[in-house]
Order: structure tokens, then sequence, then C-alpha cells
């Protein structure tokens, strides 16, 4: 065990991962010479060669099509999108291609996807989405938001391993800020199981990525209030951990479901649906949702922090459901 | 099995002993298809929780008693069809042109049951007190799904609680607090007088009442809590009473010196713990002599029937099962246990025992029992006196095997003492049946068996 960045548990994940297992290979713009627009390969061109830290013109298109034929080849391909948002650009091949040839041909696509993703630096509305919901609406495509530094390994480690396309989803926000003690030896962290950040009796959170630490300085803050909260991080959101979201709502009877992606189809929705449908006379309140707006991510920073859910709007937000 | 004419679904009979059941869900609506043997409801009885299959495939016409009601067994609960017939229809409220009925034929009205047990003592849980009354703000706006089913589940009415919510809501923690510590003390309105004092006597026109009455809403004092009864609780308590009430219980108690059984057990474990999965438990040599003993012995394994005597050429026996950590009991019967060996009665008794923890009996695995042990000897009592299941004749008791001082002949035929493990057995009868010298001959033969137990016996 040592202490580790969020980034440093990635990036330890993936050379573990490609030390064990040959088929392993990286691709993506920059991710060889410079290390990675993060950095998260840095050295591993000179590690494992030019052949598996394959630096890709810029065509999101080309490096998606090409991880898609590698692994239906047999390969086992990671590919970096330098910000989730450009994965737009690739959204025929793994949307048409890969997220669906396993249903007609029965051939594994074994890719995985690293998307930097989230807001918090003012970086505008092309490096900040969290596009996460666009892609869990895809049936074949797996959805991975790790939270944590020991998460982050275990979950890549799994997707890597996973025979399905995986869209891991990095945020970038996390990267340095978040420091905790990783594992050192291989492991790897299953879909479809949620985590309990923190346990309470009074009101649930359900949430994931970057947002775990928002809502738990906000439970801390309403801590002193006597108000205890729970958090659930879900780790993946496809396959999510239906049982423990349901779990948690039957024992607390108020919910509230917060994300950074928008708000209209953002994956917080179908959570609130879920709730309804399956465990209605469990709830002593109307599921809340906090998410951003229905807007672009914006440049200045105020209005970044607007759209953004911060601290105080979820702390008003769990004092709302208290009271109700 | 299709069905080509209508069907009735009955209560069935769930236990010798269970004369009622209650309908906790229905699986189908009316106008749904079924499949014969496919679950069509659930029902509760003081035995059993437990699904009834449908007796025929087709359509379900109707359903002619709601989930929550208690009937007698052998009610008509609904009517199953043949495919494609329709539900009758309602019957009009109010005369309405459309209705085709042919006038020949009587709408076939839902026959009205003759109305069965009065319903839950508690008034009907009002779920939601309607839309805020021309905006008085009475506090109690809304009440949300989980309060609605606690209350549904307690009884309790919810305009009775205080809410601490939005414009008073009562939210889910103000109801359980409620439950919890019970309603506030009632401002002593001016009711009905009853508290004045019973007459000394029974007033005789209470006597007939023998049905379970509406009991009056009861309400907890300070420092205590209320708890509804469940209906396996509420089953014990009848048939307690009423066992109580038919049969002469007398207990007699015989002790057992168990080394033999000890020995054979300790060289038996490894062996059926290993090969079979089964544990021989001191329980399963009991039951094993006890069954044995059981055929020289029938009326002890019979049963009074109106002024006959029943006897039976087999042994079907009994075992209390305690579930839920001593907060129910239940009593799985293994069939024809004279066909039994040491090994059998084993498998049997851990399969029953099993499938009572697990809620999986079936109706048929309460039912038929000629004789029951019961063995609260696991605690380490060493002496008690049993209520014996009805309409059987006695209930053996099985206790603690204790190591005591015991004296014994040495071989010269010179009394010594020896440590030795004793058990009690008790056997409490009907002693309208079964005199204390039966009994006692019983118990005799029963212990000669035990002690005598030798490895060539299975």
């Amino acid at each position: 065990m040592a202490e580790k960045t969020y980034l440093q548990a990635i990036s330890d994940g993936l050379r573990q991962e490609m030390q064990h297992d040959k088929r392993v290979f990286v691709i993506g713009e920059d991710v060889g010479v410079y290390g990675g627009a993060f950095k998260v390969t840095l050295g591993f061109q000179e590690e494992f060669g030019p052949w598996r830290v394959i630096d890709a013109p810029l065509s999101e298109t080309a490096i998606v099509a090409g991880c898609t034929g590698a692994a239906i080849m047999g390969m086992r391909p990671v590919a970096e999108m330098q910000f989730a948002d450009f994965i737009s650009c690739a959204w025929d091949h793994l949307v048409t291609v890969a997220a669906k040839q396993r249903y007609r041909a029965g051939t594994p696509v074994p890719i995985t996807v690293r998307l930097p993703s989230g807001g918090g630096f003012s970086g505008g509305p092309f490096h900040s989405q969290n596009p996460e919901s666009s892609f869990a609406h895809i049936a074949g495509l797996k959805i991975i938001c790790p939270a944590t530094p020991e998460d982050a390994k275990g979950l890549l480690a799994n997707a890597i391993q996973d025979p399905n396309p995986c869209l891991y989803f990095e945020h970038k926000h996390l990267y340095r800020r978040i420091k905790a003690e990783v594992p050192d030896e291989r492991y790897t962290t299953p879909f479809g199981k949620a985590r309990t950040h923190r346990e309470g009796s009074d009101i649930s959170v359900i949430t994931w990525g970057a947002m775990v630490y928002t809502a738990d300085e906000a439970a801390s803050e309403l801590e002193s209030e006597g108000l205890s909260v729970e958090i659930i991080d879900l780790r993946t959101l496809v396959p999510w951990d239906k049982a423990a979201v349901l779990e948690s709502a039957a024992k607390t009877s108020k919910v509230l479901v917060l994300h950074e992606d928008t708000r209209t189809g953002g994956f917080g929705g179908e959570i609130a649906a879920t709730i309804a449908e399956e465990g209605f006379e469990d709830l002593d309140a109307p599921v809340k949702r906090i998410t951003a707006p229905d807007t672009p991510v914006p440049f200045s920073p105020p209005l970044e922090k607007a759209f953004i859910p911060q601290v105080e709007d979820v702390v008003s937000g769990l004092r709302d459901l208290a009271e109700y | 099995m299709a069905t080509d004419t209508a069907i009735d679904v009955v209560m069935p009979q769930m236990g010798v002993s269970v004369s009622e059941g209650t309908i906790t869900k229905w699986l189908k609506n009316e106008g749904e298809e079924v499949a014969a043997d496919e679950s069509l409801l659930e029902i509760s009885t003081d035995k059993v929780d437990t699904e009834v299959p449908s007796p025929g495939s087709g359509v379900l016409l109707q359903i002619l008693v709601p989930e929550g009601e208690t009937v007698d067994v052998g009610t008509k609960l609904a009517v199953i069809g043949p495919a494609g017939s329709a539900p009758p229809a309602p019957a009009p409220a109010e005369p309405e042109a459309e209705a085709p009925a042919p006038e020949t034929e009587p709408a076939p009205e839902p026959a009205p049951e003759p109305e069965p047990a009065p319903q839950a003592a508690a008034p009907a849980p009002t779920a939601a007190p309607a839309a805020p009354t021309d905006g008085a703000t009475d506090g109690k706006t809304f009440v949300s799904p989980v309060v609605a089913r606690i209350a549904a589940e307690h009884s309790v009415d919810v305009n009775a609680v205080p809410g601490t919510g939005r414009g008073g809501r009562v939210t889910k923690k103000d109801i359980l607090n409620f439950i919890e510590q019970g309603p506030p003390p009632a401002p002593a309105e001016p009711e009905a007088p009853a508290e004045t004092p019973a007459p000394a006597a029974p007033a005789p026109a209470e006597a007939p009442a023998r049905a379970p009455a509406p009991a009056a809403p009861v309400a907890a004092q300070q420092g205590e809590t209320l708890e509804p009864m469940n209906a396996m609780r509420k089953g014990i308590a009848e048939h307690m009473r009423r066992s109580l009430d038919t049969s002469a219980h007398v207990t007699s108690a015989i002790e057992v010196d168990m080394s033999q059984v000890v020995a054979i057990r300790s060289k038996l474990k490894n062996e059926y713990q290993s090969k079979f999965g089964v544990n021989p438990t001191y329980l399963i040599f009991v039951a094993r002599a006890a069954t044995e003993t059981l055929l020289e012995y029938p009326w002890i394994n019979g049963e009074i029937r109106g002024d006959q005597i029943v006897t039976r050429n087999y042994v079907n026996l009994g075992f209390a099962v305690e579930l839920a950590d001593g907060k129910g009991l239940i009593v799985p019967v293994v069939k024809n246990a004279e066909g039994l060996n040491l090994l059998g009665m084993a498998r049997a008794v851990t399969d029953v025992a099993e499938r009572a923890r697990n809620k999986q009996l079936l109706p048929d695995d309460v039912q038929g029992g000629t004789f029951t042990i019961t063995n609260p000897g696991g605690y380490g009592t060493f002496h008690g006196t049993p209520v014996i299941s009805q309409p059987q004749a006695a209930i053996l008791g099985t206790y603690a095997v204790v190591k005591r001082p015991w004296v014994v002949q040495d071989e010269l035929g010179e009394d010594v003492i020896a440590i030795r493990p004793i058990m009690n057995l008790t056997l409490t009868y009907d002693h309208r049946l079964v005199d204390g010298a039966l009994a006692g001959r019983f118990l005799r033969d029963l212990r000669e068996k035990l002690e005598a137990w030798g490895e060539d016996k299975y």
C-alpha cells in the first residue's frame, strides 16, 4: 500500500495490465513521446516501446475504429481521448460497430476508452463535459466512473479484462486533488457493485465521480446539525447497482440523486424512475435531483460555478429534503 | 388440463388444526389467464404462509375474497372459467340501458359469502386524508407512500400522529416514533363507560361470542409498546388454549442413562456428517426409539374422535421447530417414521427443520401428525410440561443430557457411583385416553430401548 493520487493510480493500473498481458496496448493523441495530455502514460513508450504506446493522428474516429479492429483480432486496446468531449467524433464506430459487434457476430470487442472528463477549470464547452449518460443509453457499452484512487486502478483493470467495450470516465478534477492508499498488487474492482462512501440514516445521496466529494463535504457540514446523510458511490453506471440504491432508499426513505452532467436525459433520471417504480412504498419524500442545468459548460469562472453543483447547492437540497 | 366449466378455488385445508386462512396477496388479476398449478394467490395461516396453486387452467373470472380478509377453510375464494370467457359484468349500480344481460340468465352475481370472521380488528387505516379541505391548514396535507404503508401495517390512523414535516406533514420518523412510544395519553374523554368494572359473573350473553371478538382498540400505557400479533402467533395462541381446554393434560417423567447412545453417536457422527451431511443428534435416537415404542402402544399414538378411539399402524412424528429467535413455532411432520432407520430419520428431521426455518414447508408437511416430540433441552432445561398438539394423545419432551453421579452395579454386583450422561424424558398425555400406568410403561420401554442401544441397531 502506498498513498497515490487518482492519476497515479490510473497510470499504475494501466502499466500493470500492460506488464501482465502483451495484448494490451495504448493508443491516443500524444500518449507516446509526450506522455499524454495529463501525463498518465509518461514513460510508457520507453518501457513498452512505440508499438505498444502508439501516437495516433488527430482523429478520434481512427483511434476508436483502429481499436475496434484490433480488438476483433484479439488485442486488448486502451484508447485515450485527450478530453472526453472529443469522443463524439468516434460516435459511429463506437456506437454502431463496437457496441453491437458482439450481438451481431458474437465477437468480443474488449476495448477500453479512457475519457478525461468533468469541469471545474474553466475549460469551456469542449473540455469540461461529463457525457456518460449519452453512452449509458447505448446497449453494449459499459460505463465506468471511479471516484477514488483505489477504485480508479481496480476498475481500469477490470475494464481492460472485460470482453466488452468499456468507457472509462476519469474525472480531471480528481487527478491530483484526491490522494489515498492504493494496493500495490494487481487487482480488479467488479462492475455493478456500489460503494457506501458514507453511512447515514436520514437521507441517501446517490452519486458518482467527483460529486462524491461534493456530497461528502455537504454531509459533513450537515452532520453538525444532526442530519445523518448516506452517500452511495455507484462506481459504474452500466451496470448499476440497483439493489444497493433501493436498499439505501428503503433505509432512509429520502433520496437525492446528484450528478455533474446536465439534467434532461441524465442518468439521474433513470435512478429516480427506478426508485419510483420499485421503491415507491419506501419513499417519504419525492426523489430529488441536483444536476447541471441544460446548457453547455460555460467558460466564465462564476458561470461555471453556477453550472456545476456546488457544496452549498447540495446542502440546501439536503436541507429541503430533511424538512419535507 | 384446461377447464371446460367454471371451477371454484377454495381456501385449502392447511393442517388438521387450521380452520381459517388469510388472503395475503392475489398474484393474478380478474380477467388474467392462469395455468394449472400456477401460483394464484398467497395465503397465511397460523401454521404456514404459502402460495395456492390454480386448480385448473383458464381465466380468473372473479375474485370473491379480497386481500387481507380471513375466511374459513372451504370458503370459495375465486372462480376460474374456460379460456376466453369474460368476467361477469359488475352488477350495474344503476340501470344501464346498454347492459346486454339476457333476461333469462340471472347475472352471476357474486353470491353473498357468509360473512367471514370479522375483519381484522382495527378499522382500515385511512390511507390518505384526501385533499386539504377548503384550504384549512389542519397540517395533514399529504401522506407519503412509506407513511401510508407503515400506517397500514400497524393499523395506525395517520391523523392521530403529530406531524413535524413541512406544513405539519407526518414524516416516516413521526409515525415510527408514534408507534414506538404509543399514542400520547388520551385526554380523558368522557367516553362510554368502558372502564366500569365488569359484573362479577360473566354476563351470559357474552358466552356464545367465541368468535374472535373484534378487540377494542388497545392503547399502550406509558412505557409500553404495542405490536400486532401475526397470523402465526394468533394461531399458536388459539391452539394452545384449545388444547388445554380439550385434553386432560398429565405429565410423567423418566431419567434415561444415555451412555450407549452417547458412545454410538460419537462413533457415527463423523461418518454421518462427512458422508451424508446430517448430524445424528440425540433427538434422532429418541425419535427412532419412540417410533418403535409407539407401535407397541397404539393408544399413545392414537386419538379420540367423537366417542371412538382411533389407532394406526403407522407413526407420523411431529417435531416442534422454533422460528424467528423463539418467537414462532411450527410443527412439521415426518410421515411414516416407522419405515425410517437412524439415517433416514436424521435426514427427514434435518429436511423438515430446514424447510421450516426457510419457510418452504408445504401444507402437507404440517398435517397428519400422530405424535409429537418437542426438544427444549437444547437450552439446558431438564423438565417441562408441553402442550399436546391436537388432536393427538401425547407429546414427548426431551431435555438436556447432563452428566450426573449415578448408582450402577459393577461386575461383582456391588453398587458403585459412576458418572453417566442422563437425559430426562417427559410424556405429557391426555388422561382421557391414556392412564398413568400406560404412560409409565411406555416411558419404561422407551428408556430400555435407549439404554440398550447396540451398535448393530440402526
